[in-house]
């Protein structure tokens, strides 16, 4: 278990509700929820979830913090926002569900080699080194995230895709040795750098 | 009286001149309708033809008079002429409007006027001008039973709209259930927080206000009469008795709560589960503080199980929803959470139900932390020193365990409402019958008797379903089947107070109404105004006791000789027993056994060589006659070979008119009604099922004429079956045109 | 007429050489023939799209657009932000109304943003560019323009989730938007009634993480569109167009399905209505030919 995780727990005990409602973004909507279940049917990719937005809620509210943090479905929102627009309590379940993602990894308890969550480590690696992302390098890091071999794999799975995008000039292989960038990169960075920083003194995870 | 002189206005106008022969119709009232007078009138309605009609009352004397036009259900401010008798022919919506267009119809569509005018005519004859009741009553003050928020109200209400009221109330203090409480749920906006009851402030108000009469402590030991004369004896616990009278009765006497100890399984009867009552005598004692245990132990967790034996539908428990006991939990979880935000609160539902403004509490509660999961406990057991609550958790599909020092069960409401009176019947028929013991049993009732009435019929007013005082429940809120009597509040159906004050409301209304009908001599809902009543002619009576069992609304007494007695007052004038008098003694002035049969033995029956068939409708004219009139509205088109006659009600419907009818060579007879059963919808309760009734049994008088059974048929109408009727009609006529003529034409 | 202008973001996506880029040139065409002026951003940044919070926190997210906005602010005063980009939009607007929502947020943001010696106040307004068309040209003057008129062109209007949720164009109904279609209409078009896929998600966030999953989406909508007869779908957003059309030959691979069904930019449709040629339409960008489109281009 991790440290912070140890930490989160020793200080809420039993009380996940809570936990969620102080530490994850827009929490405090949780309890408002009615277990009316439109979120569930609304979601594109429901079908193929084990939680649906409404039993994440109502995990939440049971306490049962270990099948929340650890649930790959929470990774799974496309941010489509069809649940938000249709609940009837008006509930940001977008936000929340990218939320408890976050929290679930900045505790490190997400489940590991979650692709979704692989992918989003990548992407801010990227977006934090240049402040925009690099399509090229994004694509190639995804496809080589399992390590080489399976990268490459992965590269010739998808080669027709990624000639014919170079073909149309939608995907430029000179990329690789430059791109784009913005100027100010070190004030971004140390701009981010703070807000993390902020952030962890917030939600008390430093002091 | 004045000599009876009679008049027939044929009207052209709205079309009628154009599709009918207007001068063969006033031929017929003239000759055959024998009418003194007869004048046509191209736009009869209108401020001349009204003119026309009045000069002839004041100058020719006219006294009965027969409007060939539209339905009477049409123009009746213009067509109103409160001194003389009145018949209507439906020659718009009943003809015109229904019979196909075009030549080729011509002939039937005349012949369907001419017999409309003959029935007018034919009717008229025979009908009287009402005069009212002449037993006036003087009464115009209210009994209101019971002093909870219901009863406080009632009497408050009628006392500010300017009427008398005793209030009687069987406790030491008013207040009922709702002077338990701690608080109440809220009934003003926002609908966030519990609000104080109001109770004190009530009662203060009822007691002090110079119309009202309270008697505490006091219970009624019988009430005898009629509205406008209701006499009735007060027990005070002392023993003493007071005699009072009232124009009408509330009766509000609210409700118990369902026994908990019937619910093991949910823990009744441990030390550590209470009920709703149970939790506000908890918060009362906790003033607003931190809320303890019996035990003086402070709660810091507590577990509401919703639908506590309610909604069940095993059998064992009540079938219903109770409406107000989500809330109520809602409420109770706040009480905790005010008091101290950190206790556990959890609610256990099915489904929440909290209507109208509900919604904003239980979004309250969740801003306040209250978690509501939805689940369906299954057992609660004593663990350590509190409860352990197995539930089905039916979100996460999955048995789940809760702890709590103490659970809530949200029981159901239990109306207080007295005597069974079917049950009484049953009774009352074997004590008749020399049953000894159901004598005693008889006995025993009659002290849970609420109004303990004199009536006939039993002690108290008749239960609708689950023992809820009420009668009809779409048309008629606060009426019971006793005219005079009406409930309010959770005694007539489940209600949380917010529901019962304007309960009492309507029903201290419909009561101060009632004895203002009664002085006038008329009639009370649904026929307010009606000046007509039954008349009985003792002389024929034979002592069948019909009209005293079937009347729905224990109108007619026994007297010592076994007669029946009329309390006019108590009558709503549905004429059902008249359709149940087998020696047809019973009348009124403006409808009785001849008016309508000698409408159906005036029409022309064409012979059965004809291959034009004559059916006799009877029709409802509270739902089934407006929807024919509304089927000519819309010009939605039926066969031109019926012949329709409203009636007050089905349970008015004599077996003379049917026997009658077919006598006459009629091939068929519709009867058309409100729907009957569990969910009836006549508006004298039991009509249509009576009509039902008495019709299953005149089979065999069918078979001994040589006619098919099928020549009788009944028909379930609503008011918005336009469409829907029109179809009954010529699906029956088809049926008959295949049955055949009937034989019985032409041996009249 | 004296031109409006827009500070424009126009997103990663949309940079030379990106997956969006053909999407640029029609636009420049578009907003001329229009009296639109926009004017990049200077050294604008990522918006952290829909993917950036599993690393990102709130406050960071916040941050990135804030830049953003607050680049504007300083440097481009009395100029709305203006993305083409859905996600960029939603993430920018989201951000604009959480720090006017709570003070706390904003001073935490101002906080971080120093960094980078930006500070913003809060008076900048994120819009879509599709909201300039709506609400600031109007329909009427969207056809004026029109010289070619895409006469006996059938087109799905497919616009998918985050041009259409949370916040909507022009105050539409979510679930059955229509003024992609009046759009498609506007140019002489006919629009597909009663497509069924306007507003299903093309699972474009997970498709690299969840490719199976999102390429059932993908199918759907393409086949819907095959059901009502259409030369080709239309769309709004770069990600919708990205996926949808890259994604079919992998789905004929993969189900043995011979989907090709073309995938354009609104503003690729109107560049062509408005006379630009086949290049300024950005119609060699797209892999699917838009056969009808080009035709009509090349006339
Ligand atoms: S926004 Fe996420 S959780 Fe909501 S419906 Fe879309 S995919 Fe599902
Ligand atoms: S739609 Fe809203 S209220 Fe309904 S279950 Fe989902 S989050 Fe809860
Ligand atoms: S009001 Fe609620 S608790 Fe009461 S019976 Fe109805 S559903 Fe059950
Ligand atoms: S139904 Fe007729 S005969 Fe029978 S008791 Fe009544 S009045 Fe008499």
């Amino acid at each position: 278990m991790s440290e912070l995780n140890q930490k989160a727990v020793a200080k809420y005990q039993n009380n996940f509700l809570k936990e969620v409602e102080e530490r994850v973004e827009d929490g405090e909507w949780v309890s408002m929820c009615m277990q009316c279940g439109v979120c569930a049917g609304s979601c594109p990719l429901g079908p193929h979830w084990e939680h649906s937005p409404q039993k994440i809620f109502r995990m939440i509210m049971a306490g049962k913090r270990d099948e929340v943090l650890t649930s790959d479905s929470v990774w799974m929102c496309t941010s489509c926002y069809s649940c938000i627009v249709r609940c009837p309590r008006k509930l940001p379940i977008t936000h929340i569900m990218h939320g408890i993602a976050h929290y679930a990894h900045r505790l490190d308890v997400a489940p590991k080699g979650q692709p979704t969550r692989e992918l989003a480590r990548v992407f801010w690696n990227n977006l934090i080194k240049t402040g925009r992302v690099n399509e090229l390098k994004f694509s190639l890091a995804v496809y080589f995230k399992d390590g080489f071999s399976q990268g490459i794999k992965n590269l010739m799975s998808m080669q027709g895709i990624a000639l014919g995008l170079v073909k149309a000039k939608r995907l430029n292989p000179m990329e690789i040795i430059g791109g784009h960038k913005c100027k100010d990169v070190g004030g971004i960075q140390k701009m981010l750098a703070k807000a993390k920083e902020i952030e962890d003194r917030r939600q008390g995870y430093s002091s | 009286m004045a000599e009876m002189k009679t008049a027939a206005y044929i009207c052209s106008g709205c079309g009628l001149g154009d599709k009918l022969d207007v001068p063969q119709l006033a031929k017929i009232a003239q000759k055959e309708g024998k009418m003194a007078l007869v004048r046509e009138h191209d736009f009869l309605c209108n401020a001349e033809g009204v003119q026309m009609i009045r000069d002839d009352i004041e100058k020719e004397a006219v006294t009965h008079i027969c409007i060939a036009a539209c339905s009477r259900r049409a123009k009746t401010e213009a067509f109103n002429f409160p001194t003389v008798a009145m018949t209507r022919a439906n020659l718009r919506e009943g003809v015109i409007w229904v019979v196909s267009e075009g030549g080729d119809h011509d002939e039937v569509r005349q012949e369907m006027a001419d017999d409309y005018v003959r029935m007018g005519c034919a009717e008229l004859k025979k009908a009287k001008m009402p005069e009212g009741n002449p037993n006036h009553t003087h009464l115009k003050n209210l009994m209101v039973v019971g002093g909870g928020i219901s009863g406080m109200t009632a009497a408050f209400e009628a006392a500010e709209t300017g009427y008398e009221v005793i209030l009687v109330e069987k406790q030491a203090q008013l207040g009922g259930w709702a002077d338990k409480l701690w608080k109440r749920v809220p009934f003003k906006a926002p609908y966030a927080e519990p609000q104080d009851t109001g109770v004190a402030e009530l009662a203060a108000k009822v007691s002090s206000h110079p119309l009202i009469k309270v008697y505490l402590n006091t219970t009624v030991a019988e009430t005898s009469g009629a509205p406008g004369r209701f006499a009735i004896k007060l027990a005070q616990e002392s023993g003493a008795i007071t005699e009072v009278s009232a124009g009408a009765i509330v009766q509000a006497t609210g409700f118990t709560t369902y026994d908990i100890n019937k619910l093991p399984e949910l823990g009744g009867g441990l030390e550590n589960v209470v009920d709703h009552a149970g939790l506000e005598v908890l918060a009362k004692a906790a003033n607003g503080g931190a809320i303890k245990r019996a035990d003086g132990r402070e709660i810091k967790s507590v577990v509401f199980l919703q639908c506590a034996g309610q909604r069940d539908d095993t059998g064992r428990h009540l079938p219903y929803c109770s409406g107000h006991c989500c809330a109520t939990s809602i409420k109770q979880a706040m009480y905790f959470k005010d008091a101290n935000p950190e206790v556990n609160t959890v609610v256990v539902y099915d489904d929440l139900r909290v209507p109208g403004m509900g919604e904003d509490f239980y979004r309250s509660a969740q801003h306040k932390g209250v978690i509501f999961a939805k689940g369906n406990a299954s057992k609660v057991e004593t663990a350590g020193n509190g409860c352990r609550v197995n539930y089905r958790d039916l979100i996460l599909d999955a048995d789940s365990i809760l702890e709590a020092d103490l659970v809530v069960l949200a029981t159901g409401q239990v109306p207080s409402s007295g005597v069974n009176v079917v049950e009484w019947d049953k009774l009352t028929k074997e004590a008749d019958g020399g049953s000894v013991e159901a004598k005693q049993q008889k006995s025993e009732l009659k002290n849970i008797s609420i109004l303990n009435l004199t009536y006939r019929q039993g002690p108290d007013v008749p239960k609708l379903k689950y023992g809820f005082a009420d009668s009809h429940f779409i048309c008629f809120p606060y009426e019971t089947q006793r005219t005079g009597i009406y409930t309010a509040g959770p005694v007539r159906r489940p209600m949380d107070i917010l529901q019962a004050t304007e309960d009492a409301t309507g029903a201290a209304l419909k009561a101060i109404q009632a004895a203002e009908n009664a002085s006038l001599g008329r009639a009370a809902h649904p026929r307010a105004g009606d000046l007509s009543y039954p008349i009985v002619r003792l002389e024929g009576c034979t002592q069948c006791k019909r009209c005293t069992v079937e009347c729905p609304f224990g109108a007619i007494d026994e007297d010592e000789k076994r007669f029946p007695v009329f309390n006019e007052q108590r009558c709503r004038r549905c004429g059902t027993c008249m359709g149940a008098c087998p020696v047809r003694v019973i009348s009124f002035e403006n409808y009785s056994v001849d008016t309508v049969g000698n409408q159906i033995k005036s029409i022309e029956i064409p012979d059965e060589f004809s291959e034009k068939p004559r059916i006799l409708v009877l029709a409802c004219e509270n739902d089934a006659y407006p929807a024919l009139d509304m089927a000519g509205l819309s010009r939605i088109v039926y066969s031109a070979f019926v012949r329709i006659i409203p009636v007050r009600c089905l349970g008015s419907v004599n077996t003379i008119w049917i026997t009658d009818a077919l006598n006459s060579g009629y091939d068929g007879v519709m009867m058309m009604g409100c729907k009957k059963g569990d969910e009836y919808q006549c508006h004298f309760v039991k009509g249509s099922e009576l009509a039902g009734y008495r019709m299953s049994k005149i089979g065999d008088t069918l078979t001994g004429m040589g006619l098919e059974p099928e020549r009788v048929s009944t028909f379930e109408v609503a008011i918005t079956d336009n469409a829907k009727v029109a179809g009954f009609i010529n699906d029956y006529v088809a049926q008959l045109v295949e049955m055949g003529p009937s034989p019985m034409k032409g041996f009249n | 007429m004296a031109k409006k202008n827009y500070a424009f973001y126009p997103g990663c996506s949309s940079q030379k050489g990106a997956s969006a880029s053909n999407f640029v040139p029609s636009i420049d065409v578009m907003c001329d023939k229009l009296d639109i002026q926009l004017n990049e951003i200077p050294d604008w940044n990522c918006c952290s799209a829909s993917i950036g919070y599993g690393e990102g926190g709130q406050l960071s997210r916040l941050v990135l657009n804030a830049r953003n906005l607050a680049l504007v602010e300083q440097n481009m005063p009395g100029q709305d932000l203006v993305s083409g980009c859905p996600a960029c939009w939603l993430a920018t607007r989201e951000t604009a109304e959480k720090l006017s929502e709570v003070d706390s947020l904003m001073a935490d943001t101002n906080e971080a943003l120093k960094e980078a010696g930006l500070n913003f106040k809060g008076t900048v307004k994120a819009r879509h560019l599709v909201e300039v068309l709506i609400e600031d040209v109007g329909f009427d003057a969207m056809k004026a323009p029109v010289v070619k008129p895409l006469e006996g062109m059938k087109i799905a209007g497919y616009v998918g989730c985050q041009t259409n949720r949370p916040f909507g164009i022009a105050g539409e109904s979510f679930e059955n938007p229509q003024y992609l279609d009046k759009m498609i209409e506007t140019v002489g078009a006919e629009a597909a009634t009663g497509y069924e896929q306007k507003i299903t998600c093309c699972g474009g966030a997970l498709a690299f993480s969840e490719p199976e999953k999102s390429q059932k989406q993908i199918r759907d909508i393409v086949e819907s569109a095959y059901d009502h007869g259409v030369d080709m779908i239309v769309t709004p957003c770069q990600l919708c167009q990205a996926n949808v059309e890259i994604y079919q030959s992998e789905i004929n691979k993969k189900k043995g399905t011979k989907l090709a069904m073309p995938v354009v930019y609104y503003s690729q449709l109107m560049t062509v209505a408005y006379g630009g040629n086949a290049k300024q339409a950005g119609l060699d960008g797209n892999i699917l030919r838009p056969q009808k489109l080009l035709d009509i281009a090349t006339k």
